[in-house]
């Protein structure tokens, strides 16, 4: 079969099982538009900004696992990719974006449209490519689809000139089945030493935790993972990005942890005596100041990416390979083992656990007249029975999200956690509803980070994807106030919009149904009422309480035992914010 | 500060080098020398990376080296015994009383001069780094008119050996 550039790519495409690809047209990708046009089995979908098409592809992968594809042109349609790029690099997410790139005969002449997009994704991308021969295309393709879900994944580029691509050059194609890449080979088992001396330090501890990351989820390795905690009957604690992949309502598991971690769980990590760390990376979120984290703690870390091991963190033992795998391996290991687990240290340790959580730290006002954020989630987690997709964007809503919606199965809570980006939960709430069309999707965001890509309402009505938007509005970047309170003396500079626009009529327009509430009674009624609206997507405006704060906190530079709590229940409401 | 000289063999492909160079500027690793050339097999090159830092950050450069997906292997020669080679080009201005002196100095560390005008020599001299800064010290500093170094580059002693 004799193809050209462009057809190649979209039959490599389909070759590889690819259901979507989310992109925007240009010049440099107008044949690649033209090949899209000629078939139906690849479906686009064409979102209203290209940071949009990132992170919905983002979505869709976190959601299902499977890699994400984006397709966007030169110059400022490969630029707005970044921050979807750079989101996906920092949470290890599969996606693979091909930008089209002028010409190979005007490359660096700075023709029109042209950004060196290989240089400029260069820290953002597990690896990119620009493709100079169109009889490398599939095969290129092959491998980048190769490297973004393979070992740890991460997004890979394909930078294809507009030449390569042209209508009129053909060369035979065929879709390679697999492809090997002499330099590039991920460790999947772990070394069996290691993993026999991490198997006696961890049945001969007093006080152990598991704390468990992202890499479970992204490992597929929940189910491991559960018979692990089971079988041991250790507390566990979860990552940001980890949260699902061990069930929140278990009696095991004590929380997140981190700067708006529960007490209990930072407290179990700070006197714990034995950590293993699984699919998670230290990262300065999780273990507050350095100096101070968990000083009487041995750990055992794995991790499939070697760098991620005693990057911040020392570890007295590494094991490198997939979770998957290596739990297995522990876990027959530790039921084959003699060592025994000391029962009464266990459950002098479940004792000290239990009175941590005595504490209470999750607990807000409930007798409050105004919105509690807090109640909103605790609302959608019982209307939505806990199993609705959740996706957010950043600040005080994704704490909230990630602190009460009791997420009991993995890939079921989808958010920015590494870098950190606004504007990310409407794209890829449309991601994930594409891929789970029967399933309900709730983006729970705020008034700040909706408008950062407030314009995918359009792609969500275009593309039929009902989602349940909660904004949980309380007039501020309440993230940036909250540290503005503590750290600033409440000098809130530049935390505030004096005009947000009215959401209702906004969503009205882009040919949604818009609700607003204000009362903690209507919150209910009104997510009932949401749901109920199968094929429509709603605009919830909440209106909550401006003042509430996000607990409890480590604040900057302080350690796990040494944690912001709430003062006292009922304080909030009487503060009058400047 | 340990000072190590990081061989690595990569894939020679365009932008290889500057995915390198790129790692080091963004994790704030410094560089002190970086030669790069194919190798006899013209699919791969093979670069030599002089770089300092204590042993976590020694470590994390080698893991982040591995992590480059056109990184094919490579070895911390700091860790074996090894021998190390450093070129270096350099021009003095010659007065006529001084030709032989300047001759005789090239000859005690065992360079060659391999150029010659009425008043200029260019002396070539290889040898380990700290042999080429000496000769550039004994030297008269006013009569250098430039320099030129390779930075260093090595292999390791024995039948071990960075290859495919």
């Amino acid at each position: 079969m004799e193809l050209n550039g462009a057809q190649i790519v979209v039959q490599s495409l389909i070759d590889e099982g690819v259901e979507y690809i989310f992109g925007y047209p240009g010049g440099a990708v107008l044949h690649l538009y033209d090949a899209l046009f000629q078939q139906e089995e690849l479906k686009h979908i064409l979102v209203r900004h290209e940071q949009g098409a990132t992170h919905a592809a983002d979505g869709y992968a976190r959601s299902t696992g499977k890699p994400g594809v984006v397709l966007v042109t030169s110059g400022p349609g490969a630029t707005n990719a970044i921050t979807g790029i750079a989101t996906a690099y920092l949470d290890s997410i599969p996606l693979v974006v091909i930008s089209g790139q002028v010409s190979l005969p005007v490359i660096g002449s700075d023709a029109f449209q042209e950004v060196d997009m290989v240089g400029i994704t260069r820290p953002c991308v597990k690896h990119n490519f620009l493709v100079k021969d169109i009889t490398k295309l599939a095969e290129t393709i092959k491998k980048a689809l190769y490297v973004a879900t393979s070992g740890r994944p991460g997004p890979v580029v394909i930078d294809i000139p507009k030449d390569i691509t042209a209508p009129h050059i053909k060369v035979p194609y065929s879709y390679p089945d697999n492809v090997t890449i002499r330099s590039y080979n991920p460790v999947l088992t772990g070394h069996k030493g290691q993993i026999k001396k991490a198997v006696e330090l961890l049945l001969s501890a007093r006080k152990p935790i598991i704390y468990s990351g992202g890499g479970v989820v992204l490992g597929e390795a929940s189910e491991q993972l559960i018979e692990f905690t089971r079988t041991l009957g250790y507390p566990i604690t979860n990552t940001l990005m980890g949260l699902g992949s061990y069930p929140a309502t278990d009696k095991q598991f004590i929380g997140m942890l981190g700067m708006h971690g529960t007490y209990e769980a930072n407290m179990a990590m700070h006197e714990s005596d034995v950590i293993i760390a699984i699919g998670a990376r230290f990262d300065d979120r999780v273990t507050g100041k350095l100096d101070l984290f968990c000083p009487n703690a041995k750990i055992i870390h794995i991790d499939i990416d070697p760098a991620s091991i005693s990057k911040t963190v020392r570890v007295a033992i590494p094991i490198v390979g997939d979770v998957k795998p290596v739990l297995e391996q522990m876990l027959e290991l530790i039921k084959a083992s003699t060592i025994k687990i000391d029962a009464d240290a266990l459950a002098q340790w479940w004792k000290q656990i239990s009175e941590w959580q005595a504490i209470n730290c999750l607990e807000f006002d409930r007798s409050s007249p105004l919105i509690k954020p807090q109640y909103v989630i605790e609302q959608l987690h019982e209307v939505t029975q806990g199993n609705a997709y959740v996706t957010s964007d950043v600040g005080q809503h994704q704490m909230w999200a990630a602190q009460y919606y009791k997420f009991n199965k993995p890939r079921r809570w989808i958010n920015s956690g590494g870098l950190g980006t606004m504007g990310f939960g409407l794209p890829a709430a449309i991601g994930v509803k594409l891929a789970f069309p029967d399933e309900d999707v709730a983006c729970v965001t705020g008034e700040a980070s909706i408008q950062m890509c407030i314009q995918e309402l359009s792609t969500a009505l275009q593309y039929k994807t009902p989602i349940k938007i909660l904004n949980l509005n309380n007039r501020y970047m309440g993230m940036v106030r909250q540290w503005q309170e503590f750290s600033y003396e409440s000098r809130y500079s530049h935390s505030y919009m004096d005009t947000i626009p009215e959401f209702v009529k906004l969503a009205e327009a882009y040919g949604h149904v818009g609700l607003r509430i204000d009362k903690p009674e209507e919150v209910r009624p009104t997510l009932e009422a949401a749901f109920a609206m199968k094929d429509r997507t709603v605009f919830i405006d909440i209106m909550t309480d401006r003042t509430e704060n996000v607990y409890p906190m480590i604040e900057a530079g302080k350690g796990h035992h040494d944690m912001k709590l709430r003062v006292a229940i009922g304080t909030s409401t009487d503060r009058e914010l400047a | 500060m340990m000072r190590h000289i990081i061989s690595i063999l990569m894939e020679n492909e365009s932008g290889a080098l500057s995915r390198v160079a790129g790692l080091f500027s963004a994790r704030g690793y410094n560089i002190e020398s970086l030669t790069v050339a194919p190798t006899e097999d013209p699919s791969l090159s093979r670069m030599t990376l002089v770089t300092r830092g204590n042993d976590e950050i020694i470590e994390q450069i080698t893991k982040q080296l591995n992590k480059l997906i056109d990184v094919v292997k490579l070895i911390d020669l700091a860790d074996s015994f090894h021998i190390e080679r450093e070129l270096l080009m350099i021009k003095v201005k010659t007065t006529p009383e001084m030709r032989d002196e300047i001759r005789s100095m090239a000859d005690i560390f065992r360079g060659k001069i391999i150029d010659v005008t009425p008043t200029t020599y260019i002396i070539e001299m290889t040898g380990p780094s700290e042999k080429l800064d000496a000769f550039i010290a004994a030297i008269d500093p006013e009569s250098i008119i430039e320099a030129v170094r390779s930075g260093p580059t090595g292999i390791s002693r024995g039948e071990q050996g960075l290859h495919l």
